[in-house]
Parts: structure tokens; sequence; C-alpha cells
């Protein structure tokens, strides 16, 4: 039981609220690095992985801290100061420890700091109340569906520096357009779980 | 003096609408442009919450600016940041309760726009008080007036009404509620300035 409630929050985050397409959230980093497959693929691995372990602290610190003191009015100070400095030591942990994985994954981490994507999970996971476990399945969701956006769109994108666009209408404006279009089939998945 | 003055700080409000709009020109903080743009009311008070956020940050960071160590600036100003979000959260609860249900996230998502970061750096721990928030009062406009048009066309389109009165009497596309429409409409909006702009330059060229 326990475990097809957590599938199932694994599928809804992915596939039905999917962070780019229905709930809008880091865009600008979606817009950003879905140029090239190469970076979308090292961007997805490096988001979700982040996601996850700043989930997990930050479930930590908001049940066992924050409610006990009853301060959760400071979420959002709190959260961003968990997520800020977790990349920041991962990141010179990483340069010491594996500099071959640091040099290519580094450049992405120094992006993600203080990205939206990364702060609206502990902030919906701390909405809902969902329990440690919930929060770890909402946030490798989160990270898929991500993922799969990026990819989408990254391999888009690449066929779509040969379209002949209107001149207006060339870089950010017709990725818009690109994403509403795709985000039309992913309205598609809407109703497939009911939660 | 006084003349020239006013004249700056004319100037650094048209700066943040036009030439560096955060939405249209700058592409940042795309998030909420979509999200909360279904509804003309939503986007309204989006808009000033952000502008709200934007001119006090830049004040603070201002007045410490000789304060704050330069290696430490980026994590105090994150702190500054995340305070009068914190502040601007809160209200919005207390006094918006009905839109504060359908955009509560986003309000607090506002700590991580890259727009008010990059201005607390690039600007407001560079200038005096005035001009920073002037500056701020600038891009915050800039938003509220992107924020503005793309929630009008989305509702007017979409349901039909403007702040939930209606106005046309046929049946909407529904399609321009959907997250769908949002995207069309930043980016046929982003394609049309642009156009605008290329109008422009070809005109100031030939002429």
């Amino acid at each position: 039981m326990e475990f097809t409630r957590l599938f199932e929050l694994v599928i809804a985050a992915s596939l039905i609220n999917n962070f780019v397409f229905t709930r809008f959230l880091g865009l600008c980093i979606f817009f950003g690095v879905s140029k090239k497959m190469e970076t979308a693929v090292g961007m997805s691995i490096t988001f979700t992985a982040v996601m996850m372990i700043s989930a997990a602290l930050s479930w930590l610190v908001f049940t066992k801290v924050m409610i006990p003191l009853d301060i959760t009015f400071l979420k959002i100070i709190i959260f961003i100061g968990i997520v800020a400095g977790f990349v920041q030591a991962s990141d010179t942990i990483m340069r010491k420890v594996t500099p071959a994985l640091f040099y290519k994954l580094g450049i992405y981490l120094a992006l993600i700091s203080t990205n939206c994507i990364i702060l609206a999970v502990p902030l919906i996971n701390a909405g809902e109340k969902y329990s440690f476990l919930e929060s770890l399945a909402f946030a490798l969701g989160s990270g898929l569906g991500f993922s799969l956006a990026l990819v989408i769109m990254a391999s888009i994108r690449e066929k779509l520096e040969l379209a002949d666009v209107p001149e207006p209408f060339k870089g950010l404006p017709i990725a818009f357009i690109v994403t509403g279009l795709i985000a039309l089939a992913f309205a598609g998945f809407s109703g497939l779980i009911t939660l | 003096m006084k003349q020239s003055n006013t004249n700056r700080y004319l100037d650094l409000i048209k700066n943040g609408i036009f030439a560096e709009n955060t939405i249209f020109k700058l592409a940042l903080s795309l998030c909420p442009s979509i999200a909360v743009t279904n509804h003309l009311r939503n986007g309204v008070l989006m808009g000033i919450a952000v502008l709200f956020v934007q001119v006090m940050v830049n004040t603070t960071v201002s007045l410490l600016r000789n304060f704050i160590h330069p290696r430490i600036r980026l994590p105090v100003f994150m702190l500054i940041i995340s305070g009068w979000v914190t502040v601007t959260d809160m209200t919005m609860a207390a006094f918006f309760r009905e839109a504060y249900k359908q955009m509560g996230l986003y309000i607090q998502l506002i700590v991580a726009f890259a727009s008010i970061l990059a201005r607390a750096e690039m600007f407001a721990s560079k200038n005096k008080v005035a001009p920073s928030m002037f500056d701020g009062i600038g891009m915050g406009l800039g938003f509220l007036f992107a924020l503005t048009i793309i929630s009008f066309f989305r509702e007017l389109l979409g349901k039909g009404s403007l702040w939930g009165y209606p106005i046309i009497d046929v049946k909407p596309l529904l399609i321009m509620i959907l997250p769908t429409g949002g995207f069309f409409t930043v980016g046929i909006l982003m394609g049309f300035f642009n156009w605008i702009n290329m109008q422009y330059a070809k005109k100031h060229r030939s002429s």
C-alpha cells in the first residue's frame, strides 16, 4: 500500500504536475540550458541529485527543528540557506574528491544554488506535510519530470536551429511556442491518477 | 542640478520598463509570468509584490552597501531578499486570501528571482540610496507592466472577462487559460516586441 502511494507520487510529480509544463518552475534554466543535448543531460542529472538531497535535508530541519520551535514562518530563509549551503559544500567536496566529475558537472552546480525549482521542492513538501519517504518520492518525481522536459526540449531545439523561423521569432519566442505545444501534449496526462 | 537629477531618475525608470524589461528583454524570472497570469487580478498583485520587494531590497542593500564585506555579499543579499519576501508573503496571506491560495507558492519563490539579486548586485551595491530606489521602481514597474499585458490578454481571450467581470459574451478560448496559452502568449508578445525593435532600428538606420 505504502509502495503504491510512493509510486503514484513519482508519476504524479513527473508527468501530471510536471514542473516545467504545468507548474512553470525553473523556466530560466529550462530555456537557458536546453540548447544542446549534452548540457541538458548533465543538468538533469545534477538537478535530480541536488533536489533529492536538499529535499531530505530540509525535511529533517523542518520537522525536527522548525516545527518543535514553532518557527515555520521562517521557512523561506532557512530553506534557501540549506540549499545554498549544501550546493556550496558539494561544490567544494566534488572539486577535491572527484575532479573528473566536477569538471563535467561543476558549472551546473554553480547555476543551481538559488534556483526556484530546487527551492520549490522543500516548500511544496512542507506545504503538503509529506512524510520523509513521500518527500523523497516527490523530489525524485520532480527531478525525473524536469529531466524529461529538458531532454525533449533539447532534442527539439537542435532541430529548430535548422528551421526557417520568422526573423522576430528567432531564439526565445519560438522556444516558448514550442514549449506551449509540448505543454498541450502533457495536458493529456491530467487525470491519469487522482490523488 | 535639480532638473538633471529628475531626468536621471526618469531615465532609470524608463530603462527598467523598456530597455531592460525583465521578462521581454532579459528573459529572467519567467516562472510567475506564466503561472499566475491566467487572471488579471493575480497578475497585477504578483507584479505589485515584485515591485515592492525589488524597491525594498534595492534600498536596503544600498543603505548597507558600506557595511557589507564584498566576500560575503551574496549570502547577505540573499538574506535581505528572503527577509523582504517573507514580509510580502505574510502580508499577502493576511489581506488577499483568495488570490494567495492560488499563487502562494509563487510569492514565496520571488526569493529565487535572478532579476532581484542581479539588480542588488549590479546596481544597488554600487549606488546611492535614491538612484537605487528609482532603479528598483523602474525594474518593478517593468515587471508589473509585462505581467499586466500577459494576464490582460489571457483573461480576456480565455475567460471573456477582465478582473472577474464579464466583458465579451462569446464562448471563450479555453486554451488561453491552460498552461499552453501562457507559453503562446509570452512567445508571441516577445516576438512582437522584437519586431517593434527591428522596425525602430530600421527606421533609425535609414534616416
